[in-house]
This record gives C-alpha cells, structure tokens and sequence, in this order.
C-alpha cells in the first residue's frame, strides 16, 4: 500500500505528538504534579498511531490505556488531556477520571475501563450495531498481551467471529504485563495464535513501524467494512519504560532495551522519511518545533485551568437522574 | 383491560417496545428460534428476525459487554440471563463498565439485563438465587424487581426507555403463577416508584417480588386476628424509594422488612438502617427483618421449604411487634 506523503507527514506528526506528551507527562509525574499515577507508551507509540490514523472518522475506537496516539488522533486534543492529568475542570472528564482512563464519544472513542481486556467485548457489541444497522462502520479494539489472557478477550474475539461483526482486533504486544514477561503469560511463541480458535486471520507486524501498523489496519478495515468480518492484529514491540513512571523495571534485562532502543519507532520513521527523500530534515526538525509548541501551550492551559467543583462529586451518576 | 400472566406481561412488553423501536435488540442463550429457557422470546425471532433476537455463544461476559457497546452507539440492547444466576459472569462489565460510563466519561448506557431470579421452584444453588443484592452497592446501576403482571410490563417498557443500566429481576415462581389485569393502551410505571400493594394502619411490611404475595397471604391471616397490615412492594431496588418507604413508617410506626435475600448486608439491612437513621423517632418497635438466612440455596424441598421466609414467619414476626 503506497502512503501518501502528506499522511506520512501526519504519522511522525502524531508519533512525535504522542511521544513529547508522555514524556512531558513524565517530568510532571516526577515533579509530583500529576494527581495519580502516569502509564506511557514510550516506545510503543507506533502501534496506536498507526491503527487510530487509518480508522475513518465515524469508525469508533475502542483503546486500552498505551493508546495516547489515538485519543490525540481522533481529536481529544494534548490540552484537555493534560488538564485531566492535573485533575481540572477541563479535563476530557472534568475531573472524575484521571490520566489515560478516557473516552469521549464526540470522537468516537469509548472510555478505557481499567480492566484489561474489556473494550474486545464492548467494541464488538459497536460492531454489532453497526452490523444490525447496516452500516459501513468498524470498530478497532485494543489491549495488551497480558490483557489477552482474561475472558473477556477470549468472549469478544469469539463473539466477532460466530457473527462476523466489522471489528478489528489490535494487541499491543510489548513483551511484559507489568514485571510478568511473556513466556509467564501465554505457553506460545506469537499472541496471534490465539486468533486461530476462533477461526479468526490474524497478521503479525514489527510494532515499531507505523507504516507497516497502518497498513495493516487499514487492510483489515476494510475486510471488516465490505463484510470480511475480524482480524487480529499482533503489533510486536518493546515498552521502554517501566510498567508505571513510578516502576523502575530492574526487572527487564538491559540489553534487551538496548536492542529495542535502536528500533525506536521515531526514530525509524525520521529515517525512513530522510533516507527516501520524503522529507528533509529541516522539514521534521519544523514539526518538531510544532509538537513542543502544542505541549507546551497545553500545560499552560492545565495549569491555568480550574478545579472542579467538590459538588461536582454528587452529579452525573446516571443519564437518566431519578428525583429523590 | 385484560389479564395476563406475570410471562406474558414480561413477553408483551418485549414485544411492543421492538416494535416500537428499531433500536431495541434481545441478545442471550437460546433466545431466538428456541424462545429462551422460559420461553419469554417465544415467537419474536419470527417476527423480528436473528440480528435483533439473537442467539449469543455461552460468555455472559461477552455479551453482556457487547450488549453495552451497542448501547454506546444508540442501540437499547436487552441482555437475557438463561437464570439470573450467571450474571456473575458478567459482574465486572455490569459493574466496572456499565454503571460508571456516566459518571466516569459522561456516556449513556442504556442496557436492560433481565434476570430470572429466585427461589422455591427446586432449582438449588446455581438456578435459585437472588442476584440484586450482589449489584445493590454498585452505584450508576437501577435496579427493579416487579411483583405482578401490570408492573412487570410496566416497568420493563420504562427499563427500556430509561438511558441508564437496569438490572430487571423477574421471578421465576411468578411467571405462571401470577396473573393480574393490565391495559390494552402503551403504559410505564416509572422507575424509582415504590406501590402501596395494601393500606393497613398497625404495621408496614416492607417487601418486594415474589415476597409481596407472602406478605398478602400473611395479611390475610392477621386480619382475621384484627391486625391491619401495610404492604409496601418497593418495585425499584436501586435507588429506594425512600418517601415511600418514611411515610410508611410514619403512618404506622412498627416494620416488619421481608425479602427472600439473605440476610447479612441485604436490601432490608439498608432499609432498616434508613429507618434508623430518618425515622427513628416515629418507631414504637425495633424493626424486624423477615428473610433468607446466610446459607446457599438448598435443594431438598423441605430445605428450600425452610430458607425461604413463608407466611407463618412473616405473621410471627407482626404478632411480635403488636405485643412489643
Ligand atoms: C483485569 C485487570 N487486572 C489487573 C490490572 C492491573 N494492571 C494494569 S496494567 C497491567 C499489566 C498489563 O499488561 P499488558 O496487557 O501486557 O499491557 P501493557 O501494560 O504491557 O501495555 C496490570 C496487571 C488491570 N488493569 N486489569
């Protein structure tokens, strides 16, 4: 699949976006600014950029909590996700939720309950409306490897597939669940193989290559929006931080990270760009300046931004309010 | 007006609302062609066809989750416990996804999950429980359990229209057993509501599902011994009608709470302590609580006999507080 220029431009975009987010995220984490805690996906942006980039607008996300490149994506912008690091009143949710714990469905993005592994199931149950409906819409679910050891990742993928349901399955695979690796969480070699009992075509793809995730997203999209129905994605990669900012990960071996740190998905696509004169340097270094810009204007914003209201703590429980 | 029975109010009320509403959809075991285990689907898989009465594979999770996607995107999706008992599948997405997307990310979820609760039809542990006390301390949850024909369709119809989660407990031992007259015209009884099931001026029983008949039978009975009884049949269980439940007590001052639940932390021990801490000084008695004790339901006729609170103990338990 050729790739537009102007849409490789936007992948470094989002990726550089995502990664100088985090990372600022990070600094605020250790300066003891953020309320609660801070998960990244610093080394791993590729798989969220490049599977909420290929997504159509009316298409829904269904993310887990390294998938700050699709809430950006799909148009929660860095200043409200800032403010809801801070706990603002302009966070994406006011301040009743905190950090990557985010949905809004103006953008199409369901909210990312904590427990790994749920969206496969309520992305599929999208899927079905879009299926009962007729309509040409799909669904992109994510979660991580670790996520795809629960129930519900085995009930969703297998919903989707007896039905056929438009959904696209994407697993983030980043070799750890915390401090439990891989070969602690599943007897096989490739998550992708669990695809396979559910009568269900997966496909492998190197995690730290944009190109190559949204490529086969965007493939598999469409199998879903023209009748194909699921697919499983395994986006093969490496978190190069620590479970949490406050998680050290003595636990995963250096040289490992070493390995990884030279596949750096930015850094990756910086080359891939320059070396087929896609772009100059001057050109990226300008979307560089850009993102550092936003960030910064963003952390202005959350820091200029009010608290809720501790009566706010009493509102919105249901959407249908029952009178006392 | 015509009388029906407590199935075929629960069978209308599904029936009417698809018709009226190309959003509604019944998802479960054995829904479709074979009409569900209690037959409450019968014949609407012909009408309606496999996408909106559809037969799910065996993962309450799963459906349950996808049930509550769908509602994301604008469907009213009925989930179908086979017994109300394997709802604990599907807890964490009742309770972690379901109930807290309002509050969390400000999104409607406007789920019904019917559960076919309850004892005394011999079914033993698995097939005999009283599942609402499990979601009665998960806020962002409604929670109803009707107690005739005319509020089981009435309240199913507005569990269906309402934007939040409704857990819709259905007695299996009323099913065949209760008829009463419901009108031929479209009618909701409103979420939230309690009924006075019968005026009396001595003592309030306060109940709800199938117990509102024991508390009838025992009425009965007490009135022959001059003892004028009040029944209040709460109808919602989350969140309690509390006016109700106050002015009975200010009316007549002694209480009797009955419920086939078991006892330890139930809805009555709420009850109660709400008396207590609004009422207290309208109370001539302490309140007694009439309900299952704290074992799993047994099998054995006699057993099953024994857990589940009969008319004998609902009139020992008045006769007590009139000689307090
Ligand atoms: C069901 C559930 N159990 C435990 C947790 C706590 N927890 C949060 S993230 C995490 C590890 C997740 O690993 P993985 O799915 O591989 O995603 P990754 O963090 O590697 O991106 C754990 C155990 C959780 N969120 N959900």
């Amino acid at each position: 699949m050729d790739i537009k220029r102007e849409d490789l431009l936007r992948l470094f975009y989002y990726l550089k976006l995502t990664r100088r987010l985090e990372d600022r995220v990070t600094s605020l984490y250790h300066q003891g600014k953020i309320l609660g805690g801070a998960w990244t996906s610093n080394g791993t942006e590729a798989v969220s950029v490049g599977y909420g980039y290929a997504l159509e607008k009316n298409d829904i996300a269904a993310p887990y909590f390294r998938d700050m490149g699709v809430f950006l994506i799909r148009g929660i912008t860095a200043k409200r996700i800032m403010a809801q690091y801070l706990g603002k009143k302009t966070g994406v949710t006011g301040g009743k939720e905190g950090n990557v714990h985010v949905g809004d469905l103006q953008y199409g993005v369901f909210g990312f309950p904590s427990h790994l592994a749920d969206n496969y199931p309520v992305g599929a149950g999208a899927a079905l409306a879009f299926k009962i409906r007729g309509e040409k819409r799909v669904v992109a679910a994510c979660t991580g490897d670790g996520g795809t050891s629960r129930g519900d990742f085995h009930e969703g993928m297998n919903l989707a597939a007896v039905r056929k349901l438009p959904i696209v399955f994407i697993c983030n695979n980043n070799q750890y669940a915390y401090s439990t690796p891989l070969k602690l969480q599943m007897a096989i070699n490739n998550v992708a193989e669990r695809a396979l009992a559910y009568g269900m075509p997966s496909k492998i793809v190197n995690g730290n290559n944009v190109m190559e995730v949204y490529t086969a997203a965007k493939e598999a999209y469409e199998t879903a929006r023209n009748g194909g129905g699921p697919t499983f994605i395994e986006c093969k990669t490496m978190r190069m931080h620590g479970h949490s900012e406050h998680d050290s990960a003595k636990y995963v071996p250096r040289e490992l990270l070493e390995e990884w740190k030279k596949k750096d998905p930015i850094l990756h696509m910086e080359t891939y760009l320059m070396e087929n004169q896609i772009a100059k340097k001057e050109e990226l270094d300008g979307i560089d300046l850009q993102v550092q810009k936003e960030i910064e204007e963003a952390e202005a914003f959350a820091e200029e931004s009010p608290y809720p209201e501790p009566e706010e703590v009493l509102k919105g429980l249901y959407a249908t309010p029952i009178e006392e | 007006m015509k009388e029906i029975t407590y199935l075929e109010a629960i069978k209308e009320a599904l029936n009417e609302e698809m018709a009226r509403d190309a959003s509604v959809f019944i998802l479960g075991e054995d829904v479709g062609v074979y009409g569900g285990a209690f037959r409450a689907t019968e014949g609407l898989s012909n009408k309606y066809g496999e996408w909106r009465i559809l037969d799910t594979p065996l993962s309450e999770s799963g459906f349950t989750g996808a049930a509550i996607g769908a509602a994301l995107v604008g469907m009213r999706p009925i989930v179908e416990m086979q017994f109300a008992d394997f709802i604990s599948c599907a807890f964490d997405q009742l309770v972690n996804v379901a109930a807290k997307n309002h509050y969390r990310w400000g999104a409607a979820t406007p789920i019904v999950v019917r559960a076919p609760y309850g004892g005394n039809i011999h079914g033993g542990a698995f097939h005999s429980q009283c599942i609402e006390g499990f979601f009665f301390n998960v806020p962002g949850l409604k929670i109803v359990a009707p107690s005739t024909a005319y509020d089981a369709k009435g309240l199913l119809k507005a569990a269906i229209r309402d934007n939040d989660p409704v857990i819709y407990c259905e007695h299996k031992y009323l099913y065949r057993r209760i008829k009463d007259t419901v009108p031929e015209e479209d009618y909701v009884v409103p979420i939230g509501k309690a009924r006075i099931a019968l005026e009396g001026k001595d003592v309030s029983i306060i109940t709800y599902g199938a117990m509102v008949h024991t508390a009838l039978e025992a009425a009965q009975v007490l009135k022959e011994n001059r003892v004028s009884c009040e029944i209040i049949d709460l109808r919602t269980i989350l969140p309690l009608d509390k006016k109700a439940i106050f002015n009975t007590v200010k009316k007549t001052n002694k209480v009797v709470v009955l419920h086939e639940q078991t006892k330890t932390g139930s809805i009555g021990a709420e009850v109660s302590a709400l008396i207590n801490e609004y009422c207290f000084d309208y109370l001539d008695a302490p309140i007694i609580r009439v309900a299952a004790p704290d074992t799993p339901v047994p099998y054995s006729a006699q057993m099953e006999e024994a857990f589940i609170p009969q008319v004998k103990d609902v009139v020992s338990a008045v006769e007590k507080l009139m000689h307090y």
